[in-house]
């Protein structure tokens, strides 16, 4: 894919070789997604999350939502799920590189970038490849 | 605090109306309420109501008349309905009126409800990625408690089966022909596993109820059914919620068992004690789930409840009798109160088709909604 996509949104995740989620630290060390912004962000420490988990719950989105959804004009289903980062906290996500009738409760996920329309570019996690 | 009862319950049949608004549905269903309790709009003495997309309740004043009572608007999103019945009953229970009306409607556009992400607290993205779906969240959390609890897709189909094989028998139901199983299963699948047809749809209607202390009750000799007990509670921490980007890790508290521990506790009975209940179904999952969160049976016994047949009209624990949400559609107003007016309709035997057998004496209605709260009443004849 084209080197020019943009993130979604700024301040999701590091700018590293090995790109990270950004997460918050709550005073009560309670860890959140994404980092609070505005009077929700003091006394809250910027924590970037573990690349690795394992999968929560996932479905299929089928139809095609309606706005505020930015995703490419021709839809095509794609994959979501929650994936449990070990001690931090389960994250809503795009699952990629994986069919629906892979996805079992509890497998190694690894996060990536990866595309979400001509012009930007969205988190996720795929099933781990290495171990 | 004084008991209080329901004398009248009118209902505007739930589906599509073209050419009628939201709140004239609204209208509808309180002359309805008011010609089965037996009084008039000049007896009222205060109200409680609203709708999520078919503008404020007060202003039915205009159709219904200018009597110049308090009349509150309620704006709580899936709890409008529950919310409004709260506060009617507090007002007669503290003392200070003798009849209140608690009214909700609605009328939503076709397809999915599609939020924006800032009214919710949420960043952009949220909404602009797809993942800010009400579907794929019930999705998410029955398949979660499918893998845990050993739930199969059949069992969620038979739920559907049954709403449709109930809402047959019901004059306000928006679906009104059984669906078979197979077609059911088969059928588009929207988020896996729910498929088109074990989703409700958003759509449209209005319920009124009147309320009324003992004192009013006895000086009309009316039909009344008991409210033993209404509670309405948001989501502790650690819950899992619709429109959470971010999950506590651990099995935190559900809404729905804070709603129903508050609301059993009140009425001073258990689950065991009760005959009949509607319990939100916005999609197979969410009964099924609700049937364990609300204490009515142990998480993954619905697997087995559901092939006895024990959830149906004639069963141990009928469970929403006039097809639920699936049958009805969602109105999101109107949609506790019609729980409440179903039941209301059973305890009082007037049921017909859909009567449930042996004169049930207790009835327990759950409402779920965004962003994370339960609203549960209990009635008793």
């Amino acid at each position: 894919m084209s080197q020019t996509l943009s993130p979604i949104a700024p301040d999701l995740w590091t700018d590293e070789p090995s790109p990270r989620l950004i997460g918050g630290r709550l005073p009560s060390g309670r860890i959140v997604f994404p980092m609070p912004t505005g009077d929700a962000a003091i006394d809250v420490d910027v924590y970037p999350l573990s690349r690795t988990g394992k999968l929560w719950s996932w479905t299929r989105q089928d139809f095609k939502p309606k706005e505020p959804y930015t995703g490419p004009e021709a839809f095509e289903p794609y994959l979501l799920g929650y994936v449990e980062l070990p001690n931090e906290v389960i994250v809503e996500t795009r699952i990629v590189d994986a069919k629906l009738e892979d996805l079992k409760l509890g497998m190694a996920m690894e996060f990536v970038v990866a595309p979400f329309n001509d012009h930007q570019s969205t988190f996720a996690f795929r099933p781990e490849t290495s171990s | 605090m004084r008991d209080v009862y329901i004398i009248g319950a009118g209902i505007h049949p739930f589906g599509r109306t073209d050419g009628r608004s939201g709140r004239e549905q609204g209208v509808f269903a309180v002359r309805q309420a008011m010609a089965d309790a037996g009084l008039g709009w000049d007896e009222v003495e205060c109200a409680y109501g609203g709708s999520a997309a078919a503008g404020n309740a007060d202003i039915m004043v205009n159709e219904l008349g200018l009597t110049g009572l308090p009349f509150i608007n309620v704006s709580n999103g899936c709890a409008t309905g529950g919310s409004a019945l709260a506060s009617a009953r507090n007002a007669i229970a503290a003392g200070e009126f003798d009849v209140a009306l608690a009214v909700g409607f609605d009328k939503h556009p076709r397809g999915a409800f599609n939020a924006k992400p800032a009214d919710w607290g949420l960043p952009d993205w949220y909404g602009e990625t797809g993942m800010m779906l009400t579907t794929q969240f019930f999705a998410l959390k029955i398949q979660r408690y499918m893998q845990l609890h050993g739930i199969s897709r059949e069992t969620l189909g038979r739920v559907a089966e049954k709403a449709f094989r109930n809402g047959e028998k019901t004059e306000h139901a928006w679906r009104r022909s059984q669906v078979d199983l197979e077609t059911i299963l088969n059928s588009p699948m929207v988020n896996d596993p729910l498929t088109k047809y074990m989703f409700c749809a958003p759509a449209e209607g209005a319920v009124a109820l009147i309320l009324a202390s003992e004192k009013k009750v006895k000086e009309l000799g009316a039909d009344a059914v008991k409210i033993a007990s209404v509670a309405v509670r948001t989501r502790p921490p650690g819950s899992f919620e619709v429109f959470s980007p971010c999950v506590d890790i651990g099995d935190g508290g559900k809404p729905t068992k804070l709603a129903s521990d508050a609301a059993f506790n009140l009425a001073g009975i258990g689950p065991e004690d009760i005959d009949v209940a509607q319990l939100q179904d916005t999609e197979s999952g969410a009964e099924i789930m609700h049937m364990a969160e609300n204490g009515f049976c142990k998480d993954g016994e619905q697997e087995q409840w559901l092939r006895e047949g024990r959830t149906e009209i004639n069963g141990h624990l009928p469970v929403n009798t006039d097809g639920g949400c699936l049958a009805c559609g969602e109105p999101i107003g109107a949609s506790g109160l019609r729980q409440v007016y179903e039941n209301t309709v059973q305890l009082r035997g007037r049921g017909g088709a859909r009567q449930v057998p042996n004169n049930p004496k207790t009835a327990y209605s759950h409402v779920y909604g965004a962003p994370g709260l339960s609203g549960v009443a209990i009635l008793e004849r």
